[in-house]
């Protein structure tokens, strides 16, 4: 009775009211929610895998230039981001497993955190931004990087390889901000909707998915900080 | 997807393992290692960090749906034809 893909009337009197009537069950609907936000991540992949790939094609022919724009990247700036996006992913995984619990003061101190901590990726982001603005190292006519080649004192900057390497840095980071940005939306959005008390152990698919996605966002970050901040940093 | 509830010590667990791996990174990256060793460690470690967040803060270790399982291996899949192909490409063109 319970495995029936059609809900009998006695079962319908006792369901979920966030169950959707084209469901049999809360299972199928919450798999089904799941597996949405997955076929949108592999999408993701291919977004983000068209840059990995002409980040490595570049890094592959200007290696010396791509080292030298790497190491003027801030690696203390870098890695706090990286810790700040690991403890977002944290206290994310937390929300949701407080909404499992049904512990709904928790669900809200998780997610305030969650944004908070996306708040300071973004401002420290932000910093990392206006030095490169300051320094010149921002693609275009004023474009000014001096300097040699790490580990070859007699090969100096190729200026255009170097801003190809500057370009992928803005371009990937700027669309990986954008994502936080959204991120951070989402999860004001499900806040407000927590303190509506909508979610417990009955229904937490909307902190669920939308943690999927934060999650895949640090992992996006966890490859573009060695990618980006760590070429060649022993020279 | 997961009725599967982790424990607080599992979640602390992996972002401790998280951010040590973090920090190794760093560190490994100020070693002169050989060839191209540097980038190798530093896209394991990196590749490590990445499968224990899907595993353990994405749920996909006790994910009981399998569709799940394909989207992520087809999605892979596809990103290594992309990388590979093309990397055979650029790395052969100046071969005489």
């Amino acid at each position: 009775m319970h495995n029936s893909p059609i809900a009998t009337a006695d079962q319908e009197a006792h369901q979920n009211p966030a169950l959707l009537h084209h469901f049999a069950t809360e299972e199928q609907q919450k798999d089904a929610a799941s597996l949405g936000m997955w076929v949108f991540l592999a999408t993701e992949i291919m977004f983000f895998g068209g840059m990995f790939c002409a980040y490595l094609v570049y890094r592959y022919w200007y290696f010396g230039d791509f080292g030298a724009g790497s190491q003027s990247l801030s690696v203390v700036l870098g890695g706090t981001n990286t810790a700040v996006l690991i403890c977002s992913s944290l206290t994310v995984a937390l929300a949701v497993r407080a909404a499992q619990l049904g512990q709904q003061k928790v669900i809200i101190i998780c997610l305030i955190l969650t944004m908070l901590l996306g708040l300071v990726f973004l401002g420290i982001k932000g910093v990392e931004y206006h030095d490169k603005f300051v320094e010149h190292h921002v693609p275009g006519p004023g474009f000014h990087f001096p300097g040699h080649v790490p580990g070859h004192p007699d090969i100096p900057i190729n200026q255009r390889h170097a801003q190809i390497f500057f370009s992928l840095y803005f371009i990937m980071t700027g669309l990986h901000a954008l994502h936080m940005i959204i991120g951070v939306g989402l999860f004001a959005f499900i806040t407000y909707n927590a303190m509506r008390r909508r979610y417990g152990p009955d229904y937490y698919t909307p902190v669920e998915v939308a943690g999927l996605y934060w999650h895949f966002v640090d992992i996006i970050w966890i490859y573009l900080f060695p990618l980006l901040y760590l070429i060649d940093r022993s020279k | 997807m997961s009725e599967h509830v982790s424990s607080l010590k599992l979640y602390i667990g992996i972002w401790i393992t998280l951010l040590i791996g973090t920090l190794v990174t760093v560190l490994v990256a100020g070693v002169n290692l050989p060839g191209p060793l540097n980038a190798v460690v530093a896209l394991t470690i990196a590749t490590i960090k990445a499968t224990l967040v899907v595993l353990f803060f994405m749920h996909v270790k006790y994910a009981h749906d399998k569709m799940t399982k394909v989207v992520i291996v087809a999605a892979l899949f596809w990103l290594a034809i992309l990388l590979a192909l093309s990397m055979a490409d650029y790395t052969t063109r100046l071969w005489a």
